[in-house]
């Protein structure tokens, strides 16, 4: 299967052998080449400058990261982004595979559940962050309900206590999430052979054991894809926080992609804003680049 | 169904106005109820005037809008007009090349000699040329108080800031939040501003935000603003709205005891039915020093190809100046005209005081004037966390503050 | 070659037609009762934000002050949805949602369309056809899908500037293109790389060449692949803000924009219900997709898209 045929059984050193497919390619090539190496290049070449609204080539070395570095809003939105992505890899897997894994039991109304898990999808982050804000607020919200059914001292304000704010940005990040994540397992566990669970159950192996031991990592391929775009909406994490809390209390829950976005454009400091963005894509690089290149590359597909 | 009729009135306007009429985008941040109905007094002044306001509004205030505006002009697509504050905003699109000059307008009209006061077209001014066109003057430093929330709490209603702390207590007991903060980063930091200016004076603040003199941002006159500060960090603890219209909707409601806002939030008041002097109470300079800040907001043109629209822009520029245009629009908008020329009869008690402070000559520019938005940035940044962790004393925040000051641009 | 192919469909059909876990045993057993209960309470967390919304949309304001955003309205109104689809104002322009309804719809077909054809033949070509240094591109477009969008806004106003498409519905188009493609081709590149290799063998020697293959051959096997494409592509686009109004004027503005304005600008109190309203009118079209292909997307999803 996979990376067929002509192309890498037998490669011949002729420029013009797969003429059709880089021609065919040309679109992508042209987004890597201009948008995301271009863009790249350009945007770590003017962090060095002094650029304030119009980029200008006016070099100040280090001085942007140096300020970068020193402003207590970045490292806590550092903090932040690290808090949120942990928890969301975490919590989008466990939920999302156990869901499916509970769809998967050969259940009644499965297309229903599927969809309502699914639907939140749909919505886009704007819509989503102002939904949970409100269910989130401590006057109309969950707090009230359970304060107006008797227990008066209950206590839940996550977007208005500095210390579990990001937390509530997750929960309404998962309730976004969660039901791609839940497909996507979901279709990976129909991807399964029917044989495999057939032998497990006359090993007399239990369904936890098979799960673990079995099935997950026959799901490897299921994993990487569902990583990929997990991570990447970590990473760009934005509209969600703009919507549910601007970054409040005070900047408790700031996340660097508003650092960005703020620097920019609010404050108009390019240099400021581009030294962090540069700083976002240097620890994308890092981590991703070998990973994507051992995964996606490198090595013959089979 | 609608929005396909005024599509295709808008494209039949287009055929038949080669003669005259020309159609101007303009785009703003006008979007709260005051707001929008004093900007429809300068699209209802342009279109009588034969050509035609194409209206772009963009809510969620200059954070969201600005970044769209300054795109489209670097993009090479302007609009045919865009509000900014007074300031700095635009200065490197107007060092770029990419706005209109206005300088024959302005010689036609005689902008220097009308305009009052000065710093407002000096504001505009790049190399002797004029670029924008000033539309009103907004004074941050207000404090509105709701008199029904006193009453309840059975206090007077304060004439000054120390008068206001004391009755927080009373305030407090009856379940009222003292002192309404929106969370916007922008609404602390001016209502620290504001404290600064009423507190320590004109003087303390133009060596700390003209000559970003970081001594005495560190020294003891802004130590006492502090102090101040961290009096109202806690007067509005409780305070939790977003947008500065709900926290002025807090005291209009009673909700909340006063809220320091600049004078836009008058249009607030107005749109409420509520009436100076008997429903709310507005202390200019905190009812401690009778200083306002002569901030506002402008209008630019950006160069465009077409010559038509050229004169439309010079039209409109010329328009926005005009007496009548200055009286219709600042009275929705609860702004000062820029002319000290016009006649306000129909002004309420607050815009009087006002307009007495101005002709008096008891003003300082706005820190938009004096700071870039990068500086300007950073003090909101450390304003809005201050206001919101109780963990950084006044010293700590002040030390803060000093070193941005200093490496202020 | 058809025989091949109509045998590979159905294989493929029937393999991801069914649930694999263990067989139920009987209707009422702790394990059934541990299964049912779950999922209920699940829906009803996911379900528990819709339901505020459509509640919410149908009370009046003075019912939404009374303070509980769970109750059912006591007294039904569709004025809200009335006035968020043609009334609410921004600025001067008094007609709500409906101003930028055409435009979403007349943004989103051409975008979708693009987006999908180009990343469809890179995926392809990927797949079947790698040339050499397709790797290092591939792996760039991965690593371009963690770039924050907002990263990218100024290099791509100069380069839209410069290539003349600046303000453009055509600009758009390009845009939502890229920064769709590294996923869109991620997905397309795993589903033609399960295509069977006997099929693409059999068409080579037929004579069949890049196009011919990709006509005759992928497409009409892909119709899963697409449909998850598209709905991942409609929900994306038809929701974007910042893209719609950075990259294009006024007259082009999504409903989004109208959204936004809708949402952010308070005319005195906030009136949630309209807001409300709002938010459900624009998420209309994504989430009848959604109900309608749902069972595709899975299907879709399952045939090979996520298989590495």
């Amino acid at each position: 299967m996979g990376g067929v045929g002509v192309a890498t059984s037998d490669r011949p050193i002729n420029l013009f052998r797969n003429m059709t497919a880089k021609v065919a390619a040309i679109p992508m090539i042209l987004t890597v080449l201009f948008v995301f190496v271009g863009g790249t290049v350009w945007t770590v070449t003017y962090s060095f400058t002094s650029s304030k609204l119009l980029p200008k080539l006016k070099f100040v070395g280090l001085d942007q990261y140096e300020r970068l570095w020193s402003t207590n809003r970045w490292i806590i939105s550092i903090e932040n982004l690290f808090i949120y992505g942990i928890c969301s890899l975490i919590f989008s897997f466990v939920i999302g595979f156990v869901l499916a894994a509970l769809m998967d039991q050969k259940i009644r109304f499965e297309n229903t559940f599927r969809t309502i898990i699914l639907y939140p999808f749909a919505l886009s982050f704007i819509v989503t962050g102002l939904v949970w804000q409100w269910i989130l607020n401590p006057e109309f919200g969950v707090q009230n309900i359970v304060r107006s059914l008797g227990w008066t001292g209950f206590v839940f304000d996550p977007l208005y206590n500095a210390d579990i704010v990001i937390y509530g940005i997750l929960i309404a990040g998962l309730w976004q999430g969660t039901g791609l994540i839940m497909v996507l397992m979901l279709a990976g566990l129909r991807g399964i052979d029917e044989d495999v669970w057939k032998a497990a159950r006359v090993d007399g192996i239990p369904a936890w054991k098979t799960y673990l031991f079995i099935v997950i990592p026959m799901m490897r391929p299921v994993f990487v894809t569902t990583l990929v775009i997990i991570a990447s909406g970590i990473v760009r994490v934005y509209d969600l926080v703009v919507a549910q809390t601007s970054g409040g209390p005070g900047i408790a829950s700031e996340v660097p992609a508003k650092y960005v976005y703020d620097y920019m454009f609010q404050s108009q400091n390019l240099g400021q804003g581009f030294a962090a963005s540069t700083m976002m894509l240097l620890a994308v690089a890092i981590v991703v680049i070998p990973w994507a290149y051992l995964e996606f590359g490198g090595r013959k597909r089979g | 169904m609608r929005s396909l009729g005024i599509l295709l009135g808008a494209t039949a306007l287009v055929a038949a106005t080669s003669a005259g009429a020309t159609e101007l985008e303009v785009t703003h941040w006008w979007t709260s109820g005051g707001e929008a109905a004093a900007v429809s007094e300068l699209a209802k002044a342009f279109n009588a005037s034969g050509d035609v306001w194409v209206d772009g509004a963009i809510a969620g205030s200059g954070g969201v809008a600005r970044p769209i505006m300054i795109s489209r002009i670097i993009g090479g697509d302007p609009m045919g007009a865009t509000q900014f504050n007074h300031g700095r905003q635009a200065e490197e699109l107007v060092e770029a090349g990419l706005m209109q000059d206005l300088t024959d307008v302005a010689d036609a009209q005689g902008w220097k000699d009308i305009i009052h006061p000065s710093s407002l077209l000096e504001a505009c001014t790049l190399d002797g040329k004029i670029y924008c066109a000033p539309v009103n003057i907004h004074s941050w430093q207000w404090l509105w108080l709701s008199n029904a929330a006193f009453e309840k709490a059975g206090v007077a209603v304060p004439t000054n800031w120390d008068e206001f702390v004391a009755a927080a207590p009373a305030l407090e007991a009856q379940g009222i939040i003292p002192l309404a903060v929106g969370q916007q980063s922008w609404q602390t930091s001016g209502a620290f501003n504001v404290l600064m200016v009423s507190l320590a004076g004109k003087d303390i603040f133009l060596q700390v935000y003209d000559e970003k003199n970081a001594e005495v941002a560190a020294g003891p006159d802004v130590a006492r603003v502090f102090k101040a500060a961290d009096d109202a960090r806690k007067m509005s603890a409780k305070s939790s709205v977003q947008d500065w219209n709900q926290a002025t909707n807090l005291v209009i409601t009673g909700q909340a005891g006063g809220q320091i806002m600049g004078d836009w939030a008058q249009g607030e008041f107005q749109v409420a039915n509520q009436v100076a002097g008997e429903d709310y109470t507005c202390l200019p300079g905190l009812g401690v020093n009778e200083i306002i800040s002569t901030g506002g907001d402008a209008f630019y043109f950006p160069k465009l190809n077409d010559a038509e629209k050229t004169e439309a822009q010079k039209r409109l520029a010329a328009l926005l100046v005009t007496p009548e245009v200055q009286v219709g629009f600042n009275l929705k908008k609860g702004s000062l005209p820029i002319r000290g020329d016009v006649d306000l009869a129909a002004a309420n008690d607050c815009m009087k005081k006002g307009l007495d402070i101005l002709a008096k000559g008891n003003v300082i520019p706005d820190p938009n004037q004096l700071m870039s938005p990068d500086s300007i940035g950073q003090i909101n940044d450390l304003f809005v966390e201050f206001f919101n962790d109780a963990s950084i004393t006044p010293e700590d925040a002040q030390a803060r503050f000093a070193e941005i000051v200093g490496n202020a641009d | 070659m058809a025989d091949v192919l109509t045998a590979s469909r159905d294989a493929q059909a029937a393999r991801f037609e069914g649930p694999h876990g263990p067989r139920p045993r009987n209707a009422f057993s702790r394990r059934n009762i541990f299964i049912y209960g779950t999922l209920i309470l699940v829906a009803l967390y996911y379900l528990l934000p819709l339901y505020v919304m459509v509640v919410t949309s149908l009370k009046g304001m003075p019912e939404i002050r009374m303070g509980n955003i769970f109750s059912p309205p006591i007294e039904v109104t569709f004025e809200p949805w009335v006035k968020a689809w043609a009334e609410a104002c921004t600025g001067l322009n008094c007609d709500g949602l409906s101003r930028g309804f055409w435009n979403s719809v007349r943004i989103t077909v051409p975008s979708v369309a693009v987006s999908i054809a180009i990343a469809s033949v890179n995926g392809y070509a990927l797949a079947n056809w790698k040339f050499k240094g397709a790797d290092i591109f591939f792996t760039i477009l991965i690593v371009g899908a963690f770039i924050p969008y907002q990263v990218m806004i100024y290099p791509i106003v100069i380069l839209l500037r410069e290539i003349g498409l600046y303000g453009s519905l055509t600009g758009l188009v390009i845009v939502h293109s890229i920064f769709g493609m590294p996923i869109l081709t991620l997905l397309f590149r795993n589903y033609f790389a399960s295509v069977p290799e006997e099929l693409f063998k059999a068409a080579r020697v037929d004579g069949a060449g890049f196009w011919g293959i990709y006509f005759q051959i992928m497409l009409p096997m892909s119709l899963p692949i697409f449909v998850v494409a598209m709905i991942l592509q409609v929900t994306g686009i038809w929701n974007d803000f910042l893209f719609g109004v950075i990259y294009t004027k006024p007259d082009l503005y999504p409903m989004t924009v109208q959204l936004n304005n809708i949402v952010n600008s308070v005319q005195g109190v906030k009136e949630y219900n309209v807001n409300m309203a709002a938010t459900l009118l624009t998420g209309l079209v994504p989430l009848v997709i959604y109900f309608v292909s749902g069972k595709l997307f899975v299907r879709g999803i399952a045939a090979g898209a996520v298989k590495g």
